[in-house]
């Protein structure tokens, strides 16, 4: 029962989020340095609460808009790892220490896994 | 911490509410939006929460903290982190629709670790693969996951470290 607020709050707050964010224009904040590009695409997809599917439609956009594979796949990894909207609820269900050491720890594996998967593919060809 | 926990998500619920009537009147056609969004999710979320209830129930009716300790407590070895690992992937649904049973597992003693565990595994999307494999390649998609599931693993082994286990009910 004491789950009901924080779930009835998660979806109203997700909605209201998904409002007022807007997902157009995006493109337009990537290309100025390529590890801020990494760095604004892990943001990004921890602010996120859409949908992971969105999250990969948008990944595909901006990776056909020339921003980096790297910065793609950091967007696509905290997207569904990293969850700044979800943060008050897993912090009153599963404590603040473990959800805010959680989503940073997420947050720091993104990049690294971001990296180290272009760098395997490249390695492949 | 349970009288703490149920203060804090009525405060929680509260406080986006003063959101959403800050929204209404400033921007009453956005909130009206943001309203018929608000029904779309919670249509799709009420079958997840179904499987939530129905998961917790039986957690509470059959898994005793000694069996819960056996199967995903501190000695349950390889077998835990495989079935944190698979129950993470093969979870679907919002992630904080599953913070609670995590919760109520933790408190029976389940390690922290395997928490973490689950929730980083859930990144991996099995029904969304394909997908994914069509945006960027059915080689980036497999070794995105083989990271995605190394990295939990890590991940929960960090997290052991440097969050504390609550304390196991008696």
């Amino acid at each position: 029962m004491h789950m009901l607020p924080i779930l009835l709050g998660m979806l109203l707050l997700t909605s209201l989020l998904l409002t007022l964010l807007p997902r157009e224009g995006l493109h337009a904040l990537f290309g100025r340095h390529e590890t801020l590009d990494v760095l604004l695409g892990a943001v990004i997809g921890s602010v996120a609460a859409g949908h992971p599917l969105a999250g990969y439609i948008l990944g595909g956009e901006l990776l056909a808009g020339g921003v980096s594979l790297i910065a793609v796949t950091a967007l696509i990894v905290t997207w569904v790892s990293v969850g700044v909207v979800q943060l008050p609820a897993e912090a009153l269900l599963l404590g603040r220490r473990f959800a805010l050491t959680r989503n940073l720890l997420c947050f720091v594996s993104a990049i690294a896994i971001a990296y180290l998967t272009v760098g395997v593919l490249r390695l492949l060809g | 911490m349970h009288g703490k926990r149920k203060l804090g998500g009525w405060l929680f619920l509260a406080l986006v509410l003063a959101a959403y009537g800050a929204t209404v009147l400033v921007d009453p056609g956005r909130a009206r939006a943001t309203f018929a969004d608000f029904l779309a999710m919670f249509g799709k979320v009420v079958p997840v929460l179904a499987l939530v209830f129905v998961l917790m129930f039986l957690v509470e009716l059959f898994l005793s903290p000694e069996r819960v300790e056996g199967w995903l407590g501190r000695g349950s070895g390889l077998r835990g982190w495989l079935l944190a690992l698979a129950a993470g992937v093969l979870s679907t649904g919002p992630v904080y629709t599953w913070y609670a049973l995590l919760a109520e597992l933790r408190e029976k003693g389940m390690r922290t670790a395997l928490v973490a565990v689950v929730l980083y595994a859930r990144a991996i999307k099995l029904p969304l693969a394909p997908l994914l494999a069509h945006y960027f390649g059915l080689r980036y998609m497999l070794v995105l996951s083989l990271f995605i599931a190394v990295f939990s693993i890590a991940n929960g082994l960090a997290m052991e470290r440097l969050a504390r286990e609550p304390e196991s009910k008696p």
